[in-house]
């Protein structure tokens, strides 16, 4: 049995330790978002947000996770779908077939809390999924027009 | 967004509607248009089919149904546009859906093929999905004039608006889409002139971006139904050996654990509450193989057996022109090097999976499939039933790059399913077993060889090819009605068509000595243009660098009866700045073909600092005709390098004791962003004709790379992936 509070709600899991985060979000709790691609920390579809922290879930045990902990999926990064990150991917269209592309969102809106503005040089070292369709040069430009976005909205407030 | 809402919640039904005993005969057994009633809760007088394309609802609506796979090409976007186009509605109310094959089967076929390979999505459809939209558009003009009482010729459509020009009356399409229905179709129509395209040509966004931004999108391994059970396979990890054993009782009472099965002759599945207790189990299962004859097999041997084919005394001819055997006697010297290309496994990051649900009196398949018909035929062959009996739900695909063409991952989930009827089982492959199972990249290998006349000229060209051909394993009867050759093997060195050599040599033989092994082959993105690009633009590279000519000169002249590919090759070249001095430490490449019926060039502009190659910028040409959604082919030309460039630097696998050896992408890395190129494309269409766009591009990535790679630290690389070579 594990305490899990995963974009914002307490949830009661009965599971065995050992079983990775992935799974638990995949299969108990029945947000699908969250893909399996390689099961060994390689390809980053599986990312999800521990505390705001990118984290490939596929490696990460369930019973590392702590109750206070909060656990960010691919449907619980915005109520409305409307993350700058979101935006400017939907501006953009990057997706092709769009798989790897929630754990490329959230590796990117990470990177955008920990550095607001970042460089090509920030984005290489820190957006290290793989996607096969190839849709990098798309989420470059879109991380970009993200701090956009972001700086656009924070002027109207 | 409330159109978005209400597409997924139609297809929702569709997959909501076998959760359950009762839903599942009824949605199925129901036509499609009364399905779609179901799903948007309104009374079946109030679904309003045009015809098998177009379906549209009395607010207006239009939904354009799709038969080729979308997955992530874009082809359902540039399909719809195609409808939209001829129809005359309103863009901004367009939404999709599939059909299934057993509609399409019942139906009399008449969405024709499913099959969604070879760059074919729009080339091989565009004319009768075309004439669907101008058909329905006919049909609600006439339903408009009949209910006005007037000339039908008086009247014209626009943006989902029919109006009658002399009165000035208007009518929506929703509101005589359910009259037009019951109309009999015009004969013919004539489509419009490009011209006069309004929706075919610009740049629209794609029908199916929201989902996928927010985790909605559900995909094949996302199924899940009530009562669902999961499975997770292993078969034999050489190709062509069986199942010997498995000691089941080692894992049954392992946490969720329902059944451990045979799975035909060659694999075992353990089915169980969870994925993840499936495979934890799967993964504590004593298995023997019977490996067979194959252990023996191994990447040297593979390399011995195609070294032999290059010097072999006889080859299928696949393109030949003169007299080449005369040529390069009398040639004033000649200039020979061997090349090769290993095999390589699709990676799509969905691994393969199908979820199936089996009785006596139904099978259901749900899988991301590339060919809807082929899936069917898998699903009806596994589960013993009649035809009438089975359909196949096609699933968002996450990646398919030919790979989910085949159907062995259907037929494995039917016959598991099929030892516990009614209850649906989805079997998701680990990466480890799509890795293993792939339907490889063919491994070939090539001679080249060729004569100068007196003033340099290349006047003969001998192209051996030798190793695998797709067809031989996949399509047997293909080769068997063609003498035995393959054809497919001549891609971008045929002498016409949609694969047609772009180059007029005096005296050319390209002829392939076919060696299979029992590695499984398969179509992947790109196909044999890969390599065949590959040995063509390297070695016309050093061609021209023997012959003391500039590469790009040298190919102007020796394509100046190919106007269309030199025209790609010209504008990748100025792009680039060919001929200009190029930055500090950087160096020029260059490729050009014709391949999938498109003409695409790259200029690869790169440097090698201390044997760490850099590819700074790529800069791209295509001409595929008439190019229906610019954005979106730009989209594919920039992943097409990612695709070609993975396969150029790292892709590789390798045999060992009969087996694969990558497992996963630890292994068998793929391109990352920190070494994405900025891609430049020029999209060039010069009309006239339809090329394909998910594939041609792939074939000029590599060997741009690679002449670069030659300008920089001239050295040659012909045998790939580069992470085996050293540049310096």
């Amino acid at each position: 049995m594990a305490t899990l509070k995963v974009n914002g709600k307490v949830i009661e899991v009965d599971v065995e330790g050992d079983t990775p985060l992935l799974w638990v979000i995949r299969e108990q709790i029945g947000l699908t978002g969250t893909k399996y691609a390689c099961g060994i920390a390689q390809c980053g579809s599986c990312t999800v947000h521990i505390d705001g922290r990118p984290v490939r879930s596929c490696v990460y045990p369930v019973a590392g996770v702590t109750a206070d902990q909060e656990i960010t999926t691919i449907e619980g990064l915005s109520e409305e779908g409307d993350h700058p990150v979101q935006q400017a991917w939907a501006e953009l269209d990057t997706p092709q077939c769009g798989y790897c592309q929630s754990g490329m969102i959230m590796a990117a809106a990470a990177l955008l809390d920990k550095t607001p503005n970042p460089s090509d040089e920030n984005i290489n070292s820190e957006i290290t999924n793989i996607c096969r369709c190839g849709t990098f040069q798309r989420v470059r430009e879109g991380i970009h027009l993200a701090v956009e976005i972001k700086h656009k909205s924070a002027a109207k407030v | 967004m409330a159109q978005e809402k209400m597409r997924i919640n139609r297809r929702q039904f569709v997959i909501g509607a076998a959760s359950t005993g009762a839903g599942l005969s009824i949605g199925l057994a129901l036509p499609m248009g009364a399905q779609k009633a179901f799903a948007d809760d309104h009374s079946e007088s109030s679904t309003q089919e045009v015809n098998a394309w177009v379906v549209i609802d009395p607010d207006d609506t239009v939904t354009i149904r799709i038969a080729r796979s979308e997955m992530g090409q874009g082809t359902l976007t540039g399909l719809a546009q195609l409808v939209a186009e001829e129809l005359e509605c309103d863009w901004d109310k367009v939404q999709w859906e599939y059909p299934t094959p057993g509609e399409n089967l019942k139906r009399g076929r008449v969405w024709q093929s499913f099959a969604t390979g070879g760059s074919r999505g729009i080339r091989g459809s565009h004319q009768y999905v075309r004439e669907g939209g101008a058909m329905a558009r006919e049909m609600l003009i006439e339903a408009a004039a009949k209910k006005w009482g007037v000339v039908a010729a008086d009247c014209t459509a626009a943006d989902s608006r029919i109006t009658h020009s002399p009165s000035g009356k208007t009518t929506t399409f929703g509101k005589v889409a359910n009259a037009a229905a019951g109309l009999t179709p015009p004969s013919e129509v004539t489509l419009k002139d490009p011209k006069t395209w309004k929706v075919i040509g610009k740049p629209k966004k794609r029908l199916d971006t929201l989902e996928k931004l927010t985790g909605k999108q559900i995909y094949g391994a996302d199924i899940t139904m009530p009562g669902m059970l999961n499975a997770s396979i292993k078969a034999c990890p050489v190709h062509g050996g069986k199942l010997e054993s498995f000691d089941a009782e080692k894992v049954s009472s392992m946490p969720g654990v329902k059944s451990v099965i045979a799975v035909g002759d060659d694999a075992v599945a353990v089915v169980a509450t969870t994925w993840w207790q499936a495979n934890k189990a799967l993964n504590a299962l004593p298995i023997t193989w019977d490996k067979g004859e194959n252990t023996k097999v191994s990447s040297a041997s593979i390399d011995k057996f195609l070294q032999e084919g290059l010097s072999a005394d006889n080859a299928f001819v696949g393109n030949k022109v003169g007299d080449v055997k005369a040529g390069l006697k009398k040639a004033s010297r000649t200039y020979t090097a061997d090349y090769s290309y290993p095999y390589q496994n699709h990676a799509t990051m969905e691994p393969m999976n199908a979820t199936a649900v089996w009785s006596k009196e139904r099978c259901e398949v749900w899988c991301p499939t590339q060919n809807g018909e082929a899936a069917l035929a898998a699903t009806i062959s596994a589960s013993e039933l009649s035809s009438e009996k089975c359909d196949v739900h096609k699933v968002s695909l996450g990646g398919g790059f030919g790979r989910r063409g085949a159907t062995d991952f259907v037929t494995q989930a039917v016959l598991i399913a099929k030892t516990m009827p009614g209850i649906p089982v989805k079997l998701l492959w680990t990466r480890e077993e799509d890795m293993l199972q792939g339907m490889f990249h063919p491994v070939t290998k090539a001679r080249m060889t060729a004569g100068f006349d007196d003033d340099g000229n290349l006047d003969a060209l001998h192209v051996r090819i030798s190793g695998q051909s797709i067809l031989a394993t996949l399509m047997p009867q293909a080769i068997e009605s063609n003498d035995g050759m393959d054809p497919v093997v001549f891609q971008a060195m045929a002498p016409e068509g949609d694969h047609a050599i772009s180059y007029t040599v005096p005296n050319l033989l390209v002829d392939h000595a076919m060696r299979n092994t029992h590695i499984t082959p398969g179509f992947w993105r790109g196909v044999n243009v890969n390599q065949n690009a590959i040995y063509m633009e390297c070695f016309l590279d050093e061609v021209a660098h023997e012959s003391g000519q500039d590469a790009l000169a040298f190919r102007q002249k020796a394509m100046k009866n190919h106007p269309l590919a030199l025209a790609v090759l010209n504008k990748a070249a100025s792009m680039a700045g060919w001929g200009k001095p190029a930055p500090e430490g950087r160096h020029l490449g260059l490729a050009v073909c014709k391949a999938f019926g498109s003409y695409v060039a790259a200029c690869a502009e790169i440097s090698v600092d201390q044997g760490e190659l850099t590819i700074h910028r790529i800069f791209a040409a295509t001409d595929p005709g008439y190019a229906v959604n610019p954005q979106q082919i730009e989209a594919q030309v920039s992943g097409s390098f990612v695709y070609g460039l993975s396969a150029l630097l790292y892709g590789e696998c390798t045999v060992k004791d009969g087996q694969i050896e990558q497992q996963n992408f630890h292994e068998y890395p793929s391109l990352k962003m920190a070494k994405m190129p900025h891609v430049e494309t020029s999209v060039m269409p010069s009309g006239g004709f339809w090329g394909g766009v998910g594939e041609p591009t792939i074939a000029v990535a590599a060997p741009a790379v690679l002449n670069a790679i030659f300008a920089a630290t001239g050295k040659r690389i012909r045998h790939l992936p580069i992470k085996n070579q050293i540049l310096g």
